[in-house]
């Protein structure tokens, strides 16, 4: 059974119609490479799924069940994370800390309540080793590599235990060998039944790590195929438009 | 390879001692014993006790206040209105206390003064969006037009029934021969560390200072904080106002005039970063005591008092420029 289906979701913002009737389903572990021009409809799309606004028709369902959200903190309660693009870390605190950011883990009682660094520098470090990225948890954020920096930001998902984790252009800024580490993060969080929504720009990414695309175009959906079946040529005339639909 | 990945994150990025070494609290801290060093052995005034508890309980009305400061600096924000909160809060006690009212209701009507000076400044920081300079700077002028009104800008030095209970507060010594307002200073900084340190509170304050779009985006609820961390300096203000006032036993409305900047001085001599997310509660009170030293030692040495503001101008200077050397050396 798919993890989150879209039913004929669509949003419009006064008379721009952000995103028309898309319909599609995600299924457990697998990993989807939303592509698409700017102000196709990715965003809108992405925001609509992270809890940020509601579909003016259509509907959202998790496990077979409609969900509604209204905040995006609602998102995460029904198991859907998201890592932002700029990754949302605090460079002065530690790896372990940017982890646990919002969800301290404490220990002692009422008001007389104190962090257990212990507890989260060793869960920290329990989620970097099945990340296998070689990642510090009592290191300082400020001093990391950008391909750890995403490994603290999708370690945050891990505390969760997420069903999909939606990551908006996680190499867009980062260098080639970096790119990598990234595109393996990505995996690891598939063979652990995580489905991921790659929301990226670079076609080689997509197409290393990714089972399938949905091509958006001008708000409607104009594919949705397996990669196997797919090539960076279609995909790119898919999104320019040179390429009707498929 | 699992086992080289596994240790390899249970690895320390630094030992104890080279982030020791790399604190620009610890080169100040220094700084302050080799000049008291130094003026024990050049001066024959400087290392009598009388001196020393002189310079401790000064030291201490910057260093409360200083703490509270290094909060809000950490925050990424700044009050300059302390200064003017301490005198309005002094005078609030002081007129309170001159009407009759016993020293209990003194001090609470003072304290109320200070949460309800700070909540204001923080819910127009936090919730209207106004930059905490301005809002400040605002309050600055305002609580010291208030402590006037409140007053009729006349000195009060009589504190009604419980006028020798305010006194010995601040001028008493009761816990072996140490001035009472360094007592105070050490049990504030100790409970500063440890909000700072050991708290969910404290964590959060640190990561709006770092990233408050992400503190945001994690759930951390920033306006909240915001507004508490300026409450918690105007209250510090307020506590330094009160034993002051039992201190010097008088209140005038000019009382903690321009302290703002000694203050602000204090806390980034100590490693606050006036860019948010850096500072600690020791080093607040280390940079008051460098500062103290050097006022202290200028004094001492019968150097023109004016030269004083070249002197503390220039540790701020140097302290910043350590700052900025270190993080160089570190980054390269």
């Amino acid at each position: 059974m798919a993890v989150l289906e879209l039913k004929h979701v669509s949003k419009h913002f006064g008379a721009i119609e952000a995103v028309k009737d898309v319909s599609f389903s995600l299924g457990a572990g697998e990993v989807i490479g939303l592509m698409g021009d700017n102000g196709a409809g990715k965003s809108t799309l992405v925001k609509m799924i992270a809890g940020n606004f509601k579909p003016n028709s259509g509907s959202i369902l998790m496990d077979g069940t409609e969900i509604v959200m209204n905040r995006p903190v609602e998102a995460r309660q029904h198991g859907i994370e998201i890592v932002h693009q700029d990754l949302a870390l605090c460079d002065n605190l530690t790896a372990a800390a940017n982890v646990y950011l919002g969800r301290e883990l404490q220990k002692g009682f009422g008001p007389l309540r104190i962090l257990d660094y212990a507890s989260m520098y060793r869960r920290a470090g329990e989620i970097f080793a099945e990340l296998k990225s070689e990642t510090r948890p009592r290191d300082l954020v400020k001093k990391m590599s950008g391909g750890q920096r995403q490994a603290v930001a999708i370690a945050r998902t891990r505390l969760s235990n997420a069903k999909i984790v939606l990551m908006d252009e996680p190499t867009a800024a980062i260098s080639v060998r970096q790119v990598a580490e990234v595109l393996n993060l990505i995996r690891r969080l598939r063979d652990q039944g995580i489905t991921v929504v790659l929301i990226s720009h670079r076609m080689p990414d997509v197409f290393t790590v990714a089972d399938r695309v949905i091509v958006m175009r001008r708000g409607t959906k104009v594919a949705d195929k397996e990669i196997a079946k797919s090539s960076p040529e279609e995909v790119t005339g898919l999104i320019t438009g040179a390429i009707e639909t498929v | 390879m699992t086992s080289s990945l596994t240790s390899s994150i249970a690895q320390r990025q630094q030992s104890r001692l080279t982030s020791l070494l790399a604190s620009q609290t610890f080169w100040v801290f220094i700084a302050v014993i080799v000049a008291s060093i130094a003026l024990s052995l050049s001066t024959d005034s400087f290392a009598t006790s009388k001196n020393l508890y002189n310079i401790t309980r000064n030291v201490t009305f910057t260093a409360i206040i200083a703490l509270g400061m290094t909060l809000v600096i950490i925050t990424g924000g700044i009050d300059l209105s302390v200064g003017s909160v301490l005198c309005l809060c002094s005078m609030v006690l002081a007129v309170v206390m001159h009407a009759g009212y016993s020293i209990e209701v003194g001090i609470a009507a003072s304290l109320a003064t200070a949460l309800v000076v700070g909540a204001f400044n923080g819910f127009l920081i936090a919730y209207i969006g106004l930059p905490p300079f301005v809002v400040t700077l605002g309050m600055l002028s305002v609580a010291r037009s208030l402590a006037m009104v409140a007053s009729g800008n006349t000195v009060v030095f009589e504190f009604g029934p419980d006028h020798n209970t305010l006194l010995a507060l601040g001028g008493g010594a009761w816990f072996f021969g140490i001035a009472n307002p360094v007592m105070y200073t050490i049990v504030l900084g100790l409970l500063t560390g440890f909000v700072l340190r050991w708290t969910a509170f404290g964590r959060h304050v640190f990561a709006i200072g770092g990233n408050e779009n992400a503190a945001t985006l994690t759930g951390v609820p920033v306006k909240a904080i915001k507004v508490a961390v300026y409450m918690i300096s105007a209250m510090s203000a307020g506590i330094a106002g009160i034993v002051q006032t039992g201190w010097l036993g008088a209140v005038t409305t000019n009382i903690g005039a321009g302290m703002e900047l000694q203050v602000i001085a204090a806390a980034v001599i100590g490693g606050a970063n006036l860019a948010g997310g850096g500072g600690t509660a020791l080093g607040a009170i280390i940079g008051a005591m460098l500062i103290e030293v050097i006022r202290n030692s200028l004094g001492l040495l019968g150097i023109n008092a004016f030269w004083q503001g070249t002197f503390i101008g220039g540790a701020i200077l140097f302290a910043v420029m350590f700052d900025r050397l270190a993080n160089y050396r570190r980054n390269v």
